[in-house]
């Protein structure tokens, strides 16, 4: 064996050790002498105009200390909320970017949107006083879904944005795809829901204010994704204060799935507070508070068109899709069904044409934006769907007619006709290994064993392609980024050998404090427990852009290489001189320096005391010191992809669906270490299981109350709701462009298996005839199919 | 109206002046520090706030600091012994990888413990429907149920060897 604490070891987790034992320090367990507590007043109508608000009485509550609104963030120049990606419409016109400002001025557009902010001595004295702000509301119309919105005379959510619609994009050749259709043999159709949902991890966001008056330095500690990014936007579009001035601090974070991505007001309003009051000020959200204000995901209604010809292969498809935006333009909400969706409608078929439209609409309820996966899986969900009702109707077998439609590996590299280019891939390989891991040839005996317990039984593929380490900065920004998307590293050695890494990657679950000190094992041949993994700190790392979109590994650790190979340099030119050797005969063998064909070498440890300890040293040559900065941008997109094959039972009488097995087999490109791998496989199952049988984020359709607003009314998977798993990967296929050859695997589960479950549920269901059910295939939502599609003799 | 709350937390005696409305949970992290013990929700669902009152796993937001008075109370902190040696549950944990972003992994190790403790050799089937109430959005779960049956293996292995002694 290799380095056991190398690239491809199951190092266990070193996070593990504070977490396990309540050591772990998250936003909220953080107090600063002199903190205030912060609470919202925020509106209880969908939609209404603000006409007063009266705070004498809360602020003659015990203990608080401010009553803020508005009115008050205008006085002081606070800007609005700023998004972070710019999507321009068909006819070329900008989208609608409405301003969104951290409290409410003048109306309310969601349930939840703030209204005035409480600050008292203690959390309760700040609640209890939030009750007695008296706002006067003045109700108004709610247009609540997307569909409703774009109706002719819905209420407007922004009285200068007509039609409620943000932007009306496409993507594709819609000639080319008209042109297939009519020679098409058969068009399989589908109109389908992708339901909102609340992302819901489980630490709620908080916010921790500070101002230094000392050194006129503002700190906020906040639950982030990516620190610097929340730094640039706030500092820069909201507040006015300049980055060296302003320090942002992610410290350990409790889940993010994409919603811990986005500046929101909360952390603009708690910064400015502490300089407003001269304390610090804390808020941390309820659960509630979390339903109400966190940014949910998805919320997609399409209508999807497959051509085909006489023998099952593909020739176009087309797409229609209105997309909630919520209220207000979310960081970086207009990106997710735009480049994060239609650019992945190819999925893993060689369809030659494709043409998709979206229409985003703005709606009174709460932004929507990324959640993990973030686009890819509607995608998926969409193309798998279709493909499986295709299947269904031209009677060829559903694996068999992914088969042939299938970008061949020797298609590689592959450019689709929505823009992107994959580099690997090999979707026969596989198929190939999970057919026999869910024994596919033994499913009707399966079925027939199922059916003698009276229950239905029905097996569903996905096979998934997604598009992660979105880059390089330079298309991201043609594309209408208004941020770069590169990442960076610094890799500092010490005098005696130990080793600091900066990283520009936030961990939020993902275990960077392993998997990134095994690059620096693996290259250095220096003990793991020699190199500390520093994050989530503005006043200690590089600019970086933080993590999402399966990002970290790809970018962050392509950046941590990048650093090492600069160390590296450096490092062989240091050894040239203390060995008395060519700087060409240098090289570098299990993190040894040794000077080919001999056995003079060194460690990196004997090098960097050198380095710092400059007594013998080339001073005119080199400097001292052996600390060294990145930056990587990457060339293109990594491409992991999988497939996903879920069998289910159901029990007809209930409605109950059970996951009695599922099997994921993923192609993540080379894996730094395979039991965090697999976590992150199980944990994305999960949540795409939960999308597919359980969880779904209803407001009322009239009044625009969100009616699944904590955890007794939103359903979240839990233990005995899932079965365990049967997880594969290979590594023959790596990544081309980046020097890990990585991919990415933090959504890949989330993206197949949405798909997988409902293939499986409509395909038990067949049997009555059932060819789509909209997602989540609750019990109630089966008991209903079965019984529509039930002959009424047949149910006497 | 303040009160004042006597217990005993990972075994040492604490007495606070609390007002009457004040959670378990509150009291144990805004006023002994013990920010281990984490609030998940507000419906008492999540399970993140799971500790053991006179050893047994109670949701800590479920129950007021007065209701605990008198009571023995562990939270995460005191369930590795004294030199820092990890619970065996503890340890199962971090050997199968049961948990990721860590919020909820104190009150899932609570709830195992106390899972285990009343079903020493618990089938998967008992596992996921003990840590029902408990919510983890990280792991689906996999990880964990490997865990707890490591644990509860170890855990037989260590009360054993106690019994032996």
């Amino acid at each position: 064996m290799a380095n056991p604490t190398g690239i491809g070891a199951s190092v266990r987790r070193r996070e593990d050790a504070r977490f396990l034992t309540g050591r772990g320090t998250y936003t909220d367990d953080i107090n600063r002498p002199g903190q205030t507590h912060a609470v919202f007043v925020r509106s209880p109508y969908a939609h209404a105009r603000i006409t007063g608000i009266d705070a004498a009485e809360a602020m003659r509550a015990p203990g608080v200390i401010a009553v803020l609104t508005g009115a008050d963030m205008e006085t002081d120049k606070v800007g609005s909320l700023p998004c972070g990606w710019l999507i321009h419409s068909k006819d070329g016109s900008p989208m609608k970017e409405p301003p969104h400002f951290p409290i409410a001025r003048d109306r309310a557009r969601y349930v939840g949107d703030a209204v005035a902010v409480v600050i008292a001595e203690t959390r309760e004295q700040a609640k209890d006083a939030a009750e007695l702000v008296m706002v006067d509301y003045e109700e108004l119309p709610a247009a609540v879904t997307s569909l409703k919105a774009l109706e002719g005379g819905a209420p407007l959510v922004h009285d200068d944005v007509g039609g409620n619609l943000c932007f009306d994009w496409h993507l594709g050749d819609a000639a080319a795809v008209d042109a297939a259709f009519a020679q098409a043999a058969h068009v399989a159709k589908l109109d389908l829901v992708n339901q909102r949902l609340v992302p819901n991890a489980m630490e709620p966001r908080a916010a921790l204010g500070e101002y230094d008056r000392a050194t006129g330095e503002h700190t906020l500690t906040t639950t982030s994704q990516n620190p610097h990014v929340i730094r640039l936007l706030m500092g820069a579009f909201v507040l006015g204060i300049p980055e060296h001035k302003l320090r942002v601090v992610a410290p350990d974070v409790g889940g993010g799935f994409g919603s811990k991505i986005f500046h929101y007001g909360e952390e603009a309003v708690v910064t400015w507070a502490a300089k407003k009051v001269g304390r610090p000020v804390k808020w941390t959200a309820e659960r509630s508070e979390s339903f109400l204000t966190d940014a949910h995901g998805r919320d997609h209604v399409s209508h999807a068109e497959l051509a085909m010809d006489k023998d099952g292969n593909f020739l176009a498809l087309r797409v229609a899709t209105i997309a909630n935006m919520g209220a207000y333009l979310s960081t970086f909400a207009p990106s997710i069904p735009t480049y994060l969706y239609a650019t992945l409608l190819a999925g893993q078929y060689k369809t030659p044409a494709i043409y998709a439209e979206v229409k985003a609409v703005f709606t009174n309820t709460v932004p929507v934006d990324a959640y993990r996966g973030a686009g890819r899986p509607e995608a998926c969900y969409l193309i798998e769907r279709l493909v499986e009702v295709a299947a269904a109707e031209t009677g060829i077998d559903k694996a068999e007619l992914r088969r042939r439609n299938f970008v061949p590996a020797s298609a590689m590299p592959y450019q689709t006709p929505v823009a992107l280019q994959y580099d690997t891939g090999d979707f026969a390989k596989n198929l190939d290994i999970a057919l026999p891991l869910v024994d596919y040839d033994g499913f009707a005996a399966r079925k027939a064993e199922s059916a003698r317990r009276g229950k239905l039984r029905g097996i569903g593929f996905a096979t998934y392609i997604e598009a992660c380490g979105i880059a390089p900065s330079n298309v991201a920004g043609a594309l209408g980024a208004r941020a770069g998307l590169y990442e960076s590293a610094e890799v500092r050695f010490h005098p005696t050998g130990s080793v600091t890494v900066f990283t520009g990657s936030h961990s939020h679950g993902q275990g960077h404090e392993t998997t990134f000190a095994q690059l620096v094992s693996e290259r250095f041949g220096v003990p793991i427990e020699n190199v500390e993994i520093v994050h989530g700190d503005t006043s200690k790392i590089p600019f970086g852009m933080g993590t999402y979109g399966s990002r970290s590994l790809a970018v962050g650790g392509s950046a941590i290489v990048k650093a090492m190979d600069k160390v590296e340099r450096k490092a062989k030119k240091i050894a040239a001189h203390m060995l008395e050797a060519a700087e060409a005969d240098i090289e570098v063998k299990d993190g040894r320096f040794v000077v080919a064909g001999t056995d003079k070498a060194l460690t990196i440890g004997d090098i960097a005391l050198q380095a710092y300890v400059p007594h013998n040293f080339p001073l005119d040559e080199l400097e001292p010191g052996l600390d060294e900065q990145a930056f990587y941008d990457p060339k293109n997109f990594t491409y992991p992809n999988g497939c996903h094959v879920c069998e289910v039972e159901i029990d007809p009488d209930t409605g109950v669906v059970q996951v009695v097995s599922f099997a994921a087999v993923d192609d993540f490109g080379r894996v730094i270490n395979p039991l965090i791998v697999e976590g992150q496989v199980h944990g994305g199952l999960v949540q795409g299981i939960g999308q597919a049988l359980y969880e779904n984020c209803v407001y009322d359709e009239e009044s625009g109350q969100l009616i699944t607003g904590s955890y007794m009314d939103y359903c979240m998977p839990r233990a005995d709701d899932v079965p365990s798993f049967t997880v594969r990967y290979h590594e023959d296929q790596p990544c081309t462009h980046n020097p890990l050859g990585v991919k990415g695997c933090g959504e890949a589960g989330t993206i197949g298996a949405s798909a997988a479950v409902m293939n499986a549920v409509v395909h038990a269901l067949s049997e009555y005839g059932v060819t789509h059910l909209d997602m989540p295939a609750t019990p109630e939502r089966v008991w209903q199919a079965i019984r529509r599609h039930t002959p009424a003799q047949a149910a006497e | 109206m303040p009160c004042t709350v006597s217990m005993t937390v990972n075994g040492k005696a604490v007495s606070r002046e609390v007002e009457e409305r004040t959670l378990l949970v509150t009291f144990l992290r805004d006023q002994l520090g013990l920010t281990g013990t984490h609030v998940g929700c507000d419906t008492s669902q999540c399970g993140a706030c799971v500790v053991h009152i006179d050893g047994r796993s109670v949701k800590s937001c479920t129950m007021l600091a007065a209701q605990a008075d008198g009571a023995a109370v562990t939270t995460i902190e005191g369930l590795a012994a004294a030199d820092g040696t990890l619970h065996p549950m503890q340890a199962a944990f971090r050997e199968h990888h049961g948990l990721q972003c860590g919020f909820c992994t104190p009150g899932m190790v609570m709830s195992a413990v106390d899972l285990v403790t009343a079903n020493p050799s618990p089938s998967e089937h008992d596992v996921r429907e003990g840590l029902e109430g408990n919510i983890c959005r990280c792991t689906g779960y996999h990880n964990i149920v490997k865990a707890v049956m490591a644990g509860a293996e170890a855990m037989q292995g260590g009360t054993m060897k106690a019994a032996a002694e």
